[in-house]
C-alpha cells in the first residue's frame, strides 16, 4: 500500500545538513509500524514526505498506487484529505469549535453534509469514549482526552493510513498507555495501516514492526 | 544584555512589521496634530504681531465701520482730557490693477505719525514725498511680492478707474511684517473717495491717566468704539478660532485612531503571548513587573512615534505654510506672510499626547494579563479570557446615551465643546459594543458545512471580541471619513443650492473682485441702467459696520427691490414675519441671527452714518459668504438713512436675444471705466465651489491620514492573528486543506469582519455626521445645511476598504504559509 524507494532528505541550510538517505519501506494494508530514532534524525520529516507535505531530495513515495512525486501541492492535499489521518504530539484541537465539529472537520472537507458529519463525528467520539462530550469545548478537557479527540478526528473518515507523530509526547505514562492502546485498537478495528513515530520503546511496542531511522535508512530495531 | 532589556526587545523585534506599524500610526497622529497647531499658531502670531506694529505706540485705538467714520471726531478726540496725542489713519484695501490681489493702503498724517507710529513713516530720498498726492511707500514684503522698487509705479483701482502711484521709498524697516503701503492721509481720502472719513484714530494718553477712565469718558457716535490696540487682533483670532479648533480636533482624531491601533495591536499581541507572560509570573515576576514590562513596550512605541511625528510634523508645517499659507487655504489671513514659528510648548504637548496614546493603548491589556491566574493562563485557549472584560454592554450603551444627551447642550465660549465630547462618546460607546455587534453579525451568517467560509464564520462566532479588536481602527477611520464626507457633501450641496437662489440675474458686474476701494458712482449706475439690451438692473451696496465691539464687523447689504420681493428671492430659513409699517425691514443671515441673538419679530439697531437706526427683523436667510453675519436691507431705505448712493455690485437681466458679450462691451466703454469685473452665475458658481474644495482640501488630507492609520490597524491586526495561527494552518494542511482554501478562509474572515466594521462605521459615521452638521457646524459657524448623502463616495470607499482587507488577509496568510507552516504543528507556542 505504501512504498518508499531510496528516500533522501537534507535539512535546508545554510549549510544544508543531511538528515537521512536510502530510506526504503514496504507497508501493507492494515500493518502497524513504529519508527524510532534519535532526536533530529528526521522522523517527522519522513512522515511529512510520506504525506506529501515535504518533498524528498531523492527517491520516490508511492502510496496506494500513486507516485506522490507526480502530484502538485493541490493533488497531494486532496490525497491526504481522502486517505490519510494525522495525530500530533500537540493535540491541535481548534479551541473555537466544539469536539464534534473538530472531529467532523475531515468529513466536511470531503463534502459530507453538516448533519451527517456531526452524526458520524459523535459516533467516533463514542468509539474513543467521549460520547457525552460532543458539545464540549477543548478547554474543558484534559490532555489525554484531547488526544483521544485527535485520534477520533484522524480516523473519522476511515483513512487508509494513519500517521502519528509522537502522540504520547505530551501525556503522563498512564494516559500515554491508554491513548496508545486506543490508537492501536481503533486502527486495527478500521483496517487502517499506521506509522507511529516515537522516542519511546514502550510506545513502539504496540506496533507489528519496529524500525529505527538512521542517517543511512530504516533498519529493524534491535 | 540585562534581562529586562532582553524581555522588552524580544517581542518588539520578533514582529518588526507590527512594531513599525504601531510607531507609524502614532507618528502620523503626532505629526498631524503638531503641524496643524504650529501652522495655526504661526498665522495668529503673525497677524497679532503685524497688528501691533501697525498701531505703533498707541494706548487706544478708535475704530468704526470699514468705510470709516466722520473725521470731525478726530479733533474732538485730540482735545479729550487725558489724550496726549491723536493720529488719524485711513485704511483701504485697494484692488491692484494688474492682478486679482488687493494691497492694504494706509493714509497717515506725517507729523502725528512721526510721534505715534514711527514704524509707519516711510524712508526715501525726500521726506516731503510723504506729503505729495501721488506717492507711496511700500513695506519690504509688499515691495518684494509686487516686484517694485523705488521709482516704480504702483497701479491701484479707485472706484472703477485705475490710478498710478509712484513708489518713493520703503516703510516699516526690514523687519516689518505684512504687505502694506503708506501714503498721505489727504491724498488717500481723495484718491479712494473717502473725503471726510477716517478709518481709525490712534491715541496716546498722558502717562499719569488711567486708560479705563479715559475710555469711560469718551463720547463716541454709534458704531464707533475705542479699545486697546490688540483687541482687533483678538477679535480676528476669535473669528478664526472655531475654524482652527475644528482642524485641531480633526487632527487629534488621527492621534486617537493611532492610540486605538496601539491598543488593538497590543491587546491581540498580549493575548497571543498570554502563556509566555504566565510563565514569567510562574518563575517569579510580580504583577507590577508584568505591567511595567508591557507598558514599557507601549512607551517605546510612543517615544519613537513621538520623535518621528515631531520631525514629520515640523517639516510638513513648513511645506504647508509655504504652499497654502497660515489658514491652510481658507482665506482668513494674508497667505504669503506667515513664517514658521516653532513652539516648544506645542512640540512637548503633542509628543506627550503621542506617548500617552501609546501608553494608554498598552496599559489596558497589561493590567488584564497581570491580573490573570498564571496556572490558568498557561493553558492553551485561555487567550480568549483576555477579552472577557470587553463583553458587558452597559458601558457602551451608557456612553452612547451620554453622547446623545450632550448634543443638546449649548456651546462653551463659542466653541462646540459638548459637540466634540458627544462625538468622542458615540465613538467610544460604539467601539465598546463592537464585540456584541460582531457576534450578532456572525450569528446571522449561515454555516452550512465545513467549508473554508464556514470555518471563518465559526471562528468569528467564537471570537467576536478578537474580530472586534481587529476592526476597531477601521470602524474609527470609516466613521470619521463617513461623517466628514456627509458633512462636506451636505455643505457643498447646500452651498450649490444657495448659489442658485442668490444668483437669479443673467450677468453680474462688480467694481472689483476684492477690497473696499472700488465702487460704482451714481452717475455710472445711471449710465449702466441706460445700457441698451438690459431689461432690469439691481444694484447692491455693501459696507461693514460695528454692531458690537466684541464681535467682528457685520456686513450691511443694501439691495434694490428688497422691500418688494425679499421673501420670495431669499433662501429663507425663518420668516417672513410682518412688523410695524413705520419701521424699515431687515433680513438677517443665519450667522448674524446667532451672533446678534435676534429672531424674526425682534428689533435690530444698526449704526449707519454715525447714527443708530432701528429695523424690524423680518426673517432669517441662509448665507455662506459672510461668516461674521450679514444684514440685508432695501437700498432705497439705506440711501435715505445714509445719503450714500454708491454701489459695489449689480445684477443685470438681459433682454431676449441679447448676448452677455455685447452688454460687457458696452459697459466697459462707458466714460471713466478702466476696470470692472463681470461674471455669469455659472462662473461665480464654479469659482465658489472651487474655493470651497480648496478650503476643504486640508480636511481631505486629515481624513486620508485617518484612513491610512485605520488600514494600518487592520493590516497589523490581521497580520498578527495570522502569524499566531500558524499552528492552526499547519494542522489544517495536514488534514487536507489546500493553500487556496486557507487563503479563501482568511479572505472570508477579513471580508466578514471588515464588512461588519464598515457597516458599523457607516452607521456611526452617519450619527457623527449629524452631530457635525447640526451641532459642531452650527455652533462654530452659525449656519445650517441640508443633509446630503454622498452615496457613490461611500460605496467606492467601502469597496476599497473591503478589497484592502481581503488582500491584506490573503497576503498575510500567504506569508504565514510560506514560512514552514507544516512544521508549526510542533511548536509549543
Amino acid at each position: 500500500m505504501l512504498s518508499l524507494h531510496d528516500l533522501a532528505r537534507r535539512f535546508p541550510g545554510p549549510p544544508p545538513r543531511p538528515l537521512f538517505a536510502g530510506v526504503n519501506l514496504e507497508l501493507a494494508s492494515g500493518e502497524f509500524v513504529a519508527i524510532i530514532g534519535d532526536s533530529g534524525v528526521g522522523k517527522s520529516t519522513l512522515l511529512h514526505c510520506i504525506a506529501g507535505l515535504d518533498r524528498p531530495d531523492a527517491g520516490r513515495v508511492v502510496f496506494d498506487g500513486v507516485d506522490l512525486m507526480t502530484l502538485d501541492d493541490d493533488g497531494a492535499t486532496i490525497l491526504r484529505r481522502q486517505k490519510l489521518g494525522f495525530v500530533f504530539q500537540a493535540f491541535h484541537i481548534l479551541p473555537w469549535l466544539d469536539l464534534a465539529a473538530n472531529v467532523a472537520l475531515p468529513l466536511g472537507l470531503l463534502g459530507h453534509g453538516a448533519a451527517e458529519s456531526r452524526r458520524e463525528a459523535t459516533a467516533m467520539l463514542d468509539a474513543v469514549g467521549l460520547r457525552d462530550r460532543a458539545a464540549s469545548h477543548p478547554r474543558e478537557l484534559s490532555g489525554g482526552e484531547l488526544q483521544r479527540v485527535a485520534i477520533a478526528r484522524a480516523l473519522v473518515h476511515s483513512p487508509k493510513l494513519l500517521l502519528a507523530d509522537e502522540p504520547t509526547g505530551n501525556l503522563d505514562p498512564d494516559n500515554a498507555v491508554r491513548v496508545l492502546d486506543l490508537l492501536a485498537a481503533q486502527v486495527r478495528q478500521r483496517g487502517a495501516a499506521c506509522i507511529l513515530v516515537t522516542h519511546s520503546r514502550r510506545a513502539a511496542a504496540v506496533a507489528d514492526r519496529v524500525l529505527r531511522l538512521t542517517a543511512d535508512g530504516l533498519v529493524p530495531a534491535g | 544584555m540585562p534581562l529586562w532589556l532582553a524581555l522588552l526587545r524580544g517581542p518588539l523585534l520578533q514582529h518588526p512589521a507590527r512594531f513599525a506599524l504601531s510607531v507609524l500610526a502614532i507618528a502620523l497622529g503626532v505629526a498631524l496634530g503638531l503641524a496643524v497647531r504650529v501652522i495655526n499658531a504661526s498665522a495668529v502670531d503673525e497677524f497679532a504681531a503685524a497688528s501691533r506694529a501697525l498701531s505703533g505706540e498707541a494706548d487706544l485705538v478708535v475704530r468704526g465701520a470699514r468705510e470709516g467714520f466722520d473725521e470731525a471726531l478726530y479733533p474732538v478726540l485730540a482735545r479729550t482730557p487725558g489724550v496726549q496725542l491723536a493720529s488719524p489713519v485711513i485704511e483701504v484695501d485697494a484692488p491692484l490693477a494688474d492682478s486679482r490681489e488687493v494691497l492694504h493702503v494706509m493714509g497717515i498724517d506725517l507729523f502725528r505719525a512721526l510721534a505715534l507710529q514711527p514704524g509707519l513713516v516711510g524712508e526715501g530720498t525726500d521726506r516731503l514725498d510723504l506729503l505729495r498726492p501721488d506717492t507711496v511707500f511700500l513695506s519690504p514684503m509688499a515691495a518684494a511680492s509686487l516686484g517694485l522698487s523705488v521709482g516704480g509705479t504702483l497701479r491701484v483701482q479707485a472706484g472703477v478707474a485705475v490710478r498710478e502711484l509712484r513708489v518713493v521709498g520703503s516703510a516699516g524697516g526690514e523687519a516689518a511684517r505684512g504687505r502694506w503701503a503708506i501714503m498721505d492721509i489727504a491724498a488717500a481720502q481723495t484718491l479712494f473717495g473717502r473725503e471726510g472719513l477716517v478709518s481709525r484714530v490712534d491715541l496716546r494718553l498722558d502717562p499719569e491717566v488711567d486708560v479705563a477712565t479715559v475710555l469711560a469718558g469718551l463720547s463716541l457716535p454709534p458704531g464707533v468704539v475705542a479699545e486697546r490696540p490688540d483687541a482687533g487682533a483678538q477679535t480676528t483670532a476669535r473669528m478664526t478660532r472655531a475654524y482652527r479648533v475644528n482642524l485641531e480636533v480633526l487632527a487629534l482624531v488621527a492621534l486617537f485612531t493611532g492610540g486605538l491601533l496601539v491598543l488593538t495591536t497590543q491587546a491581540l499581541a498580549v493575548a497571543q503571548r498570554r502563556a509566555q507572560i504566565a510563565l514569567l509570573r510562574v518563575i517569579g515576576f510580580t504583577r507590577r513587573q508584568v505591567v511595567l514590562l508591557l507598558a514599557s513596550e507601549g512607551l517605546v512605541v510612543g517615544v519613537l512615534g513621538a520623535l518621528a511625528g515631531t520631525l514629520i510634523g515640523l517639516v510638513a508645517a513648513r511645506l504647508i505654510l509655504g504652499a497654502f499659507g497660515g489658514d491652510l487655504g481658507a482665506g482668513f489671513y494674508d497667505a504669503a506672510s506667515a513664517p514658521l514659528r516653532v513652539d516648544g510648548g506645542a512640540i512637548a504637548l503633542f509628543a506627550l499626547l503621542g506617548v500617552g496614546a501609546a501608553l494608554a493603548g498598552s496599559l489596558a491589556p497589561a493590567f488584564e494579563v497581570a491580573r490573570a491566574a498564571p496556572a490558568q493562563a498557561l493553558k492553551s485557549g485561555d487567550d480568549q479570557r483576555a477579552f472577557s472584560a470587553l463583553r458587558p454592554a452597559w458601558p457602551g450603551l451608557l456612553a452612547i446615551g451620554l453622547g446623545v444627551a450632550m448634543t443638546r447642550l449649548p456651546p462653551v465660549g463659542g466653541l462646540p465643546v459638548f459637540g466634540y465630547l458627544a462625538i468622542v462618546a458615540l465613538l467610544g460607546g460604539t467601539l465598546a459594543l463592537l464585540p456584541r455587534i460582531a457576534r450578532l453579525v456572525a450569528m446571522r451568517l449561515p454555516v452550512t458545512a465545513t467549508d473554508a467560509a464556514s470555518l471563518a464564520v465559526a471562528r468569528l462566532r467564537a471570537y467576536p471580541t478578537q474580530a472586534a479588536l481587529s476592526v476597531a481602527a477601521v470602524v474609527a477611520a470609516v466613521s470619521l471619513v463617513t461623517a466628514m464626507a456627509i458633512m462636506v457633501a451636505s455643505f457643498r450641496h447646500s452651498l450649490d443650492e444657495w448659489l442658485g437662489a442668490m444668483l437669479p440675474a443673467d450677468l453680474y458686474l462688480r467694481a472689483a473682485t476684492d477690497g473696499d476701494a472700488a465702487f460704482l458712482s451714481p452717475e455710472l449706475q445711471q449710465a449702466i441702467r441706460a445700457t441698451p439690451g438690459l431689461e432690469r438692473v439691481e444694484f447692491l451696496r455693501w459696507q461693514q459696520v460695528l454692531t458690537d465691539p466684541a464681535l467682528p464687523r457685520t456686513t450691511v447689504l443694501a439691495r434694490d427691490g428688497v422691500a418688494g420681493d425679499a421673501a420670495l428671492r431669499l433662501p429663507l430659513v425663518s420668516g417672513p414675519v410682518a412688523g410695524p409699517t413705520d419701521l424699515p425691514q431687515a433680513w438677517l443671515s443665519e450667522p448674524a441671527s446667532t451672533l446678534l441673538n435676534l429672531v424674526p419679530g425682534d428689533r435690530l439697531t444698526l449704526p449707519l452714518d454715525g447714527r443708530e437706526h432701528v429695523f424690524h427683523v423680518a426673517g432669517i436667510w441662509r448665507d455662506y459668504a459672510r461668516q461674521n453675519g450679514a444684514v440685508l436691507v432695501d437700498r432705497d431705505v439705506y440711501r435715505r438713512l445714509t445719503g450714500d448712493a454708491t454701489a459695489n455690485d449689480a445684477g443685470l437681466w438681459m433682454a431676449p436675444g441679447v448676448g452677455a458679450g455685447e452688454i460687457i462691451e458696452t459697459i466697459r466703454r462707458l466714460p471713466g471705466v478702466d476696470r470692472m469685473v463681470f461674471a455669469t452665475p455659472l462662473d461665480i458658481r464654479a469659482l465658489s465651489l472651487s474655493i470651497f474644495d480648496r478650503t476643504f482640501a486640508v480636511t481631505y488630507a486629515l481624513e486620508a491620514a485617518a484612513v491610512v492609520i485605520g488600514l494600518l490597524g487592520l493590516s497589523s491586526a490581521i497580520g498578527g492573528q495570522v502569524i499566531s495561527r500558524r499552528r492552526e494552518f499547519g494542522m489544517l494542511r495536514h488534514l487536507g486543506v489546500t493553500r487556496r482554501q486557507i487563503a479563501t478562509m482568511l479572505a472570508a474572515e477579513g471580508l466578514t469582519a471588515t464588512a461588519a466594521g464598515l457597516l458599523v462605521g457607516y452607521g456611526l459615521g452617519f450619527a457623527i455626521g449629524l452631530v457635525l452638521i447640526h451641532v459642531v457646524n452650527r455652533q462654530s459657524f452659525h449656519w445650517g445645511m441640508e443633509l446630503q448623502m454622498p452615496w457613490s463616495t461611500l460605496a467606492i470607499f467601502g469597496i476599497a476598504m473591503l478589497a484592502s482587507a481581503a488582500i491584506t488577509s490573503v497576503v498575510s496568510g500567504r506569508r504565514a504559509l510560506a514560512t514552514d507552516a507544516v512544521r508549526a504543528v510542533r511548536e509549543d507556542w
